[in-house]
């Protein structure tokens, strides 16, 4: 393991400031590190740590209003020593080494390639910037490069735009398109954390195939523990700008010396088992809500008269029970139809067939009065909080805004109300009159749970509500609707495709996939002894924490029969 | 893919163009009374007076005596075999009106859309790759100047400044020599001398609202990470801003085939009064006022399918340009 070799780039305090009217502010406070060629070396951090304006730093494309007052970035491939922030950001020389020597891809795959080129001419341009080779041969090497990604048909996905693919596959493509001229470094940032556990598992799979085929350094930037146990030699735990811990990755899980690094331990390792707060629903509690034979297809209308060319049974034959003060999780990839099930039953959508029988009254049958009394008890949570909240709006407004249109509160009395579930929602109530530009991504998720819960419901959906957060925040945001189910005895419908969460948070699951459920029973039963094929894959995607069984665990992909 | 597309818009065009024909034919018989009622008070205006009979007699003549659905069909049966009719204001088959104007208001058209882009693209990308620059700050005001002032009101200075300072009329297309002169390569020359000063006058608002257009669009493309992706393959700025957020930015300039033309003709008559300009529009008025429905018809007729055609040009365009469209 000994590798006595030069390291391939060398980061010496590294010095970044954005220049404000208020004058210099420092992003990165001299922070160093190296990479070293055939290793991985994981950038963690929570938002804002300054990872991602290190990865741009390296490739010399700092966003434009910040500048490097110090240090340097040391890149050397060959013998030869080359100070990448002394080059011209524009000039050729830096041009030569992006995307030729040092290869970076990006956290979106949905965004990150064009969506008017061909997939192809996007990797043949890379290729041709960088070798003198004619269009032909670069097709060709782009139709190559693609088989080594594992993109099905790559002679015919040459040819293809980048919104024909999956998420997986886009991603695939941008990996390609990086080492397409193999490179000696490859920087990712962040390349799963738009994607499903089981694309993602495949993903770092994929990288770390690559990687020993090709011997590249590789400089991972993620937030996500589990990847880091997953796949990294060398872990650097930044915070606020600085480097706060490095070191080899096995010191880092068993001795982590920093207190951040322990408190993002510590956030992954609690998602290990349930929480122990957890209040379980009453042995004879009645049931809330059943769900029968639910359906909704999405139809497909083509031509002048509207014929239906396509059906996608978005959710065939769903049903399930859920029990006063129960949680019920349903995880599944996306496309999988858990999603929608939790819109059926807020009724956002209409289904087409079966029984949602809420309290005794069918939701399905039910006019728009009725609706309008129900949904004053059943609240939906959304998944992102950035999205959710208007942004002209105050806090204040926001919370009270279920109250005002339900004619429930005004004047004193309303304030005092939107006040005492800010307190409930662990928020300063001192804040309501500002916006919610002015929030944290947590903070502005607790400001919509609190808008949730402003009508004292008694079924919350919460779709997703913690996968656009840090991981050390998903347990706080977690542990608030813990608090908030014992203390006002909500029933939970929680969507997530984290099993983690899932088995943090949630009394029972159902696992979907292609609109039905493969499996539903109490979440610990599921998790330790999955009987469906399918739950096994997904639970085998899950990245587990703990480098030392890195390898022990043989991963595999569910395929429906047709 | 592209070209059952194309012939599917092209099929669909014979129903509009048909709905068009109603609508034009509607609207030019909407104003009470018809040709005659017109012709006969300007008749009354210089003391001439006629009798009930003369008056059937030329309606009868004219055939606006049958009912209106009756005329419609003659009009669209005589359409269809290339044949506009007669101005009744004239006394002339109205495609020998028609033509020259029509070729010299596209002429003009074209050649203002050519200045529109050619002036509004470079400006639209230097202010938005160099936005709060100086050069910036120089072409938006003079953007809002250009929209802000009436074509007409631009025509009349720089006509004044044509005559004052540099002692020619700069009016009209051609010069009086050339105006009923047969067309030549001199008369061509002529043309594109006497063009600039419209296309500028008739092009300036459409340039600074393209600029505007531009600006915007390519500043909301050049924050996407797919700009960053080529820029970390190593283009050069240059390069990638022109391959990657311009073409994506680039939609809203296709769309301007489509309205360019209806813009032009129905806004501009006013400058086209002032500049004296050969185009359709000062005639359409005028065929209008005076309730000659042939000549009228016509150009509506005419003007209506130029813009439906720009519109597919500017759709297949946007197709060939943008893969999204073609997969709706």
């Amino acid at each position: 393991m000994a590798t006595d070799m030069h390291p391939i780039l060398q980061i010496q305090n590294l010095n970044l400031g954005f220049s404000m009217r208020q004058g210099v502010f420092d992003v990165l406070h001299g922070i160093s590190f190296d990479l070293h060629r055939g290793k991985t070396t994981c950038v963690v951090g929570e938002s804002g740590s300054g990872k991602s304006v290190t990865a741009r730093t390296i490739l010399n494309m700092v966003p434009p209003p910040g500048k490097i007052n110090g240090g340097r970035i040391l890149f050397n491939p060959d013998g030869t020593e080359i100070d990448l922030t002394a080059l011209d950001p524009r000039g050729p020389a830096i041009r030569q080494i992006r995307g030729g020597r040092i290869a970076m891809i990006f956290q979106e795959p949905m965004s990150s390639l064009s969506p008017v080129h061909t997939i192809g001419s996007q990797i043949i341009e890379a290729i041709r910037l960088h070798r003198d080779v004619s269009k032909k041969e670069a097709r060709n090497l782009a139709i190559e490069v693609l088989k080594q990604v594992e993109i099905p048909n790559p002679d015919k996905a040459v040819d293809r735009y980048a919104f024909e693919f999956s998420g997986g596959m886009r991603q695939r493509a941008m990996i390609a398109m990086a080492l397409s001229c193999r490179p000696d470094v490859l920087i990712a940032d962040e390349p799963t954390t738009a994607l499903d556990v089981t694309t993602q598992a495949e993903i770092l799979d994929l990288m770390k195939n690559l990687q020993t085929e090709m011997g590249m350094a590789i400089m991972f930037i993620t937030h996500d523990m589990g990847v880091v146990a997953e796949i990294a030699d060398e872990v650097l735990v930044m915070e606020k700008g600085h480097v706060v811990e490095q070191g080899n990755i096995h010191q880092i899980f068993d001795a982590p010396q920093h207190p951040y690094t322990r408190k993002l331990l510590g956030a992954v390792r609690r998602l290990e088992e349930p929480a122990a707060a957890k209040v379980r629903p009453a042995q004879d509690a009645g049931n809330i809500l059943r769900v029968e034979n639910l359906q909704l297809r999405f139809e497909k209308k083509e031509g002048f008269f509207q014929r239906v060319t396509d059906v996608t049974r978005a959710v065939d034959g769903v049903s399930f029970d859920l029990k006063q003060g129960e949680a019920l999780g349903i995880v599944g990839e996306s496309g999988s139809g858990k999603t929608t099930v939790g819109r059926c039953i807020a009724r956002v959508y209409d289904p087409n067939a079966g029984v949602i029988d809420y309290n005794g009254q069918d939701l399905m049958t039910a006019n728009k009065e009725a609706l309008r009394d129900t949904r004053k008890q059943v609240r939906m949570i959304f998944q992102d909080p950035f999205a959710s909240l208007n942004p002209r709006m105050t806090v204040k407004q926001i919370i009270a805004e279920p109250l005002v249109v339900n004619g429930i509160a005004k004047g004193q009395e309303l304030e005092d109300r939107v006040a005492k579930l800010l307190t409930e929602v662990g928020l300063d109530p001192g804040m309501m009159e500002r916006y919610p530009h002015a929030f944290s991504g947590g903070q502005r998720q607790r400001i919509v749970v609190a808008r949730a819960i402003a009508l004292e419901p008694r079924l919350v959906i919460a779709d997703e509500p913690t996968s656009a957060l840090d991981v050390s925040i998903r347990t706080q945001v977690l542990d608030l609707l813990m608090k908030l189910q014992a203390e006002m005895g909500l029933s939970f419908i929680f969507i997530s495709h984290d099993m983690a969460v899932i088995r943090y948070f949630c009394d029972r699951v159902a696992v979907m996939y292609r609109g039905k459920i493969a499996e539903i029973g109490e979440t610990e039963e599921i998790i330790t002894n999955p009987q469906h094929p399918y739950t096994k894959a997904l639970l085998s995607s899950v990245p587990i924490p703990d480098p030392k069984l890195r390898g022990t665990r043989q991963r595999h992909r569910y395929l429906a029969e047709a | 893919m592209i070209w059952r597309y194309i012939l599917k818009r092209v099929i669909w065009m014979i129903p509009f163009m048909f709905a068009v024909s109603v609508v034009a034919f509607l609207l030019i018989q909407a104003p009470p009374g018809d040709y005659l009622t017109t012709y006969i008070a300007k008749l009354g205006e210089s003391n001439e007076l006629l009798d009930q009979a003369s008056i059937d007699n030329l309606r009868a003549r004219f055939g606006l005596d049958q009912p209106l659905y009756v005329q419609y069909f003659k009009w669209v049966a005589n359409l269809l075999q290339g044949d506009f009719g007669m101005s009744f204001e004239w006394r002339q088959p109205v495609s020998d009106l028609v033509w020259e104007r029509m070729g010299l208001t596209l002429c003009l058209s074209f050649a203002t859309l050519l200045f529109t882009w050619a002036v509004a693209f470079p400006i639209g990308v230097y202010s938005a790759v160099h936005k709060y620059s100086i050069g910036d700050y120089i072409a938006t005001t003079i953007g809002f100047i250009g929209l802000a002032t009436p074509n007409f009101l631009l025509a009349l200075i720089l006509m004044y400044i044509g005559v004052v300072h540099f002692g020619t009329d700069v009016g009209g297309l051609f010069s009086p020599e050339y105006q009923n002169a047969p067309w030549s390569a001199a008369k061509v020359w002529n043309l594109v001398e006497h063009l600039w000063l419209p296309v500028i006058v008739l092009g300036t608002s459409a340039t600074a609202s393209l600029i505007r257009i531009m600006r915007a669009n390519l500043l909301d493309e050049l924050n996407k990470p797919y700009v960053d992706t080529a820029r970390a393959k190593g283009l050069s700025e240059f390069a990638l801003i022109m391959k990657y957020p311009v073409r994506v930015a680039l939609n809203p300039f296709i769309s301007t085939i489509g309205w360019v033309l209806p813009n032009l003709v129905s806004g501009a008559v006013v400058t086209a009064i002032v500049l004296s300009l050969p185009t359709a529009g000062p005639l359409m008025l005028q065929a209008l006022l005076s309730q000659d429905m042939y000549l009228a018809g016509a150009f509506v007729l005419l003007l209506s399918s130029l813009t439906v055609i720009g519109m597919l040009i500017s759709d297949i365009l946007l197709v060939l340009l943008d893969p999204r469209v073609r997969y709706e």
